[in-house]
């Protein structure tokens, strides 16, 4: 194990598959000569050279493409987005053709690509620049979407994704890539793609968070520690296919739930595992499912705005006394 | 005064003496640059070679015929865009190419398909959404594909596609096999931006890509000098590309032009943007009244027929005679009517195939 930072755990597991694949190749802006836009791509460009790591103009459509159709044939790229924000210029390129095409032409391509970089929220970045865009993506058939919370899970799960013959979607936050963890250094180190983990076991709620509310999600169970709140945090991990049945094993535990996800809340990742749950777990349940997400606008930038706009512990320590019935 | 008589003038959002709406008079949607004055065997192509040229094209145009009878008859549902007056440029170019230089294009694809190696009876039960189809009758009509022989699609999204060209080329340059794609669009995906990024990394990174737009006259019902300023082919001026502008109603010009394209992009790895100027004899679709255009602009192509021109060139030359070109007919009225009873006799897809090809793997959880 060693200890590493969230973009140092991204850059190894594309290091080590990189020096395993030679058709695996790194596509986007800024992630050559500038080392990337958030240091991910360190030191890939020295090692790899402009042949597989590969600065491309502002052109997210035109860039998202060529990976596409190199994937097709034969290639297995990453593109790098600066942001997921920015993706929605490429939105054509993988929801009608990375997620379509196997299937159009009656299984004769296969699309390795892994389309990986920050997802949501950084701060006062105002409302182009905060969405979150894993279940938008996840609505889509033909893509999976991870998100993880951790550098460990981030490893595992983007050495899984780049091994992977189908477009995945890899997400990740500007605010997470300093994060600290222990991280598994063996080569052949993966986690598999659609399972979610028990990251804190309880006995009281369970509370569902991924990504950056995980963190969120930690904050407000160490508070309720305290009030002899006992919170199972389930953290999906992946949330394409979506592991319901580790959620529904932990709410036959508890028989209460909590949804935290840093989306607007309408047909988000939070109403999804609301609905699952009702069908799969309504005879466990003690109390309705609560969820904490964006509220249904865009992202402020005043600092008051934004702060009361993010989900806070304080929001998730509300939902669980909701379905505790404390208050 | 005067800024009260300006704001009185009538605005219009449309180029003006363009169209029939505008003028009355027929425009031509496109001017043909001049045919190869060059025989056959100017161009390194034997007798045989123009005659198989000439089937290839006459398969193409009856079952396309063919095909809209029985969409008229209700055989089969969807869209369906027909290829027919543009078949000498799918036919010139596949001549000119290798085997395994790629070809990725957009929804008219019949033509592409057929002359890339799709069987008419695979085409046709494509058609029909029959699990025999090309691509399994998940396609349709615009998704015609034939991978394994380096025709990588037809496409829906305008445009969409031309990205996909360039990654194909893109992975090309990057093993160096030294194969040649040639990417296909129509007029109306000029204005797309996928195309403008397309080119600047092409031209940036030296992909080997042929950008060919089939100008066929209409983006839909809008009429090319209605949608695009200025020749589609001085696109390529604004990112220092080689460019050309083809006669694509002949099938020898089409051939020598895309030959000699091909070689250069093989030799110095540096893309091409070529316009290729035809037409379209039928509607965009099925549904399409065609009220954009004018009878008589309609016949004045019909005049350049690619296919009776082939035909009369075999005529005139002494290739074959009146009987052996009779005989290429009915051989493939022959196995275009064998292509029909093969799509109707064969099975729709299995329930259960709705679930295959989405993923690589087969037990993937599928979301309920």
């Amino acid at each position: 194990m060693a200890e590493l930072q969230f973009r140092e755990a991204i850059r190894a597991a594309i290091d080590e598959e990189m020096s395993q694949d030679e058709d695996i190749f790194v596509m986007g802006e800024e992630v050559a000569e500038y080392d990337g836009a958030y240091k991910v791509t360190e030191g890939l460009l020295d090692k790899y050279g402009s042949k597989r790591m590969i600065d491309t103009p502002i052109s997210e459509l035109g860039f998202a493409g060529i990976g596409v159709g190199a994937a097709m044939n034969g290639l297995r790229p990453i593109v790098e987005f600066m942001t997921f924000n920015f993706a929605v210029l490429a939105a054509d390129q993988i929801i009608n053709h990375a997620s379509k095409a196997r299937y159009m032409t009656g299984g004769q391509v296969e699309i390795p690509i892994v389309f990986r970089g920050p997802n949501a929220s950084a701060g006062q970045l105002s409302a182009t620049h905060s969405v979150s865009y894993d279940a938008m993506y996840a609505h889509f058939p033909g893509l999976k979407v991870i998100y993880t919370s951790e550098p460990a899970d981030a490893k595992g799960l983007l050495k899984s994704a780049i091994r992977d013959d189908n477009p995945v979607l890899f997400m990740e936050s500007e605010q997470m890539y300093g994060l600290k963890g222990e991280v598994p250094e063996e080569d052949d180190f993966t986690i598999p793609i659609g399972k979610a983990k028990v990251k804190r076991e309880g006995s009281d709620v369970t509370v569902v968070a991924h990504g950056k509310m995980y963190h969120v999600a930690t904050q407000a169970a160490e508070k309720l520690a305290k009030e002899d709140v006992d919170v199972e945090i389930v953290d999906p991990r992946t949330v394409k296919p979506l592991d319901i049945e580790t959620i529904v094993k932990s709410i036959r535990k508890t028989n209460r739930c909590v949804v935290v996800d840093e989306a607007h809340p309408f047909g988000g990742l939070a109403a999804e595992v609301g609905y699952l749950i009702q069908r799969e777990a309504f005879d466990y349940l003690d109390a309705p499912v609560q969820r904490v997400t964006l509220p249904d606008t865009n992202a402020p930038f005043a600092k008051n705005l934004f702060d009361e706009w993010l989900p806070s512990p304080e929001q998730v320590i509300d939902a669980v006394n909701t379905v505790t019935y404390r208050k | 005064m005067a800024k009260k008589e300006k704001n009185a003038e009538e605005v219009t959002f449309t180029p003006k003496g363009t169209g029939i709406r505008t003028n009355g008079e027929i425009v031509r949607s496109t001017e043909l640059p001049d045919p190869t004055e060059k025989k056959h065997s100017d161009l390194d192509l034997s007798d045989d070679d123009v005659v198989d040229m000439f089937e290839q094209m006459y398969l193409q145009r009856r079952f396309e015929e063919r095909a809209m009878q029985m969409y008229q008859k209700g055989k089969f549902g969807g869209f369906l865009h027909l290829y027919m007056g543009q078949e000498a440029i799918s036919t010139g170019t596949t001549y000119a190419l290798n085997d395994d230089d790629d070809i990725i294009t957009a929804y008219r694809d019949h033509g592409w398909g057929l002359v890339r190696g799709v069987s008419p009876k695979e085409g046709m039960a494509e058609l029909y959404g029959k699990e025999t189809g090309c691509s399994k009758g998940k396609g349709g009509s615009m998704h015609f594909a034939n991978v394994d022989e380096h025709f990588w699609g037809g496409y829906g999204i305008v445009g969409g596609h031309i990205p996909l060209g360039g990654g194909i080329a893109f992975a090309n340059k990057y093993k160096q096999n030294n194969r040649v794609t040639a990417c296909f669009l129509g007029d109306g995906a000029v204005p797309q931006g996928a195309l403008h990024e397309t080119l600047n990394m092409s031209q940036n990174w030296g992909l080997p890509c042929i950008y060919a737009v089939e100008n066929n006259g209409y983006a839909m019902g809008t009429a090319v000098h209605r949608h695009s300023v200025g020749e589609i082919v001085d696109r390529a001026d604004g990112f220092n590309m080689k460019k050309m502008v083809i006669n694509g109603m002949d099938v020898l010009t089409v051939y020598e032009k895309m030959k000699e394209i091909a070689d250069d992009v093989r030799e110095n790895s540096e893309p091409w943007f070529v316009e290729i100027r035809t037409y379209r004899y039928r509607g965009h679709s099925m549904s399409d009244p065609m009220k954009y255009r004018t009878k008589e602009e309609l016949e004045e192509y019909e005049k350049l027929d690619p296919v009776a021109r082939i035909k009369n060139y075999l005529l005139d030359e002494d290739i074959i005679d009146e009987d052996k070109v009779e005989e290429i007919e009915d051989s493939v009225e022959d196995t275009v009517m064998e292509a029909i009873d093969f799509a109707e006799e064969s099975d729709f897809p299995e329930k259960e195939a709705l679930y295959d090809h989405m993923f690589a793997e087969d037990d993937y959880p599928f979301h309920t």
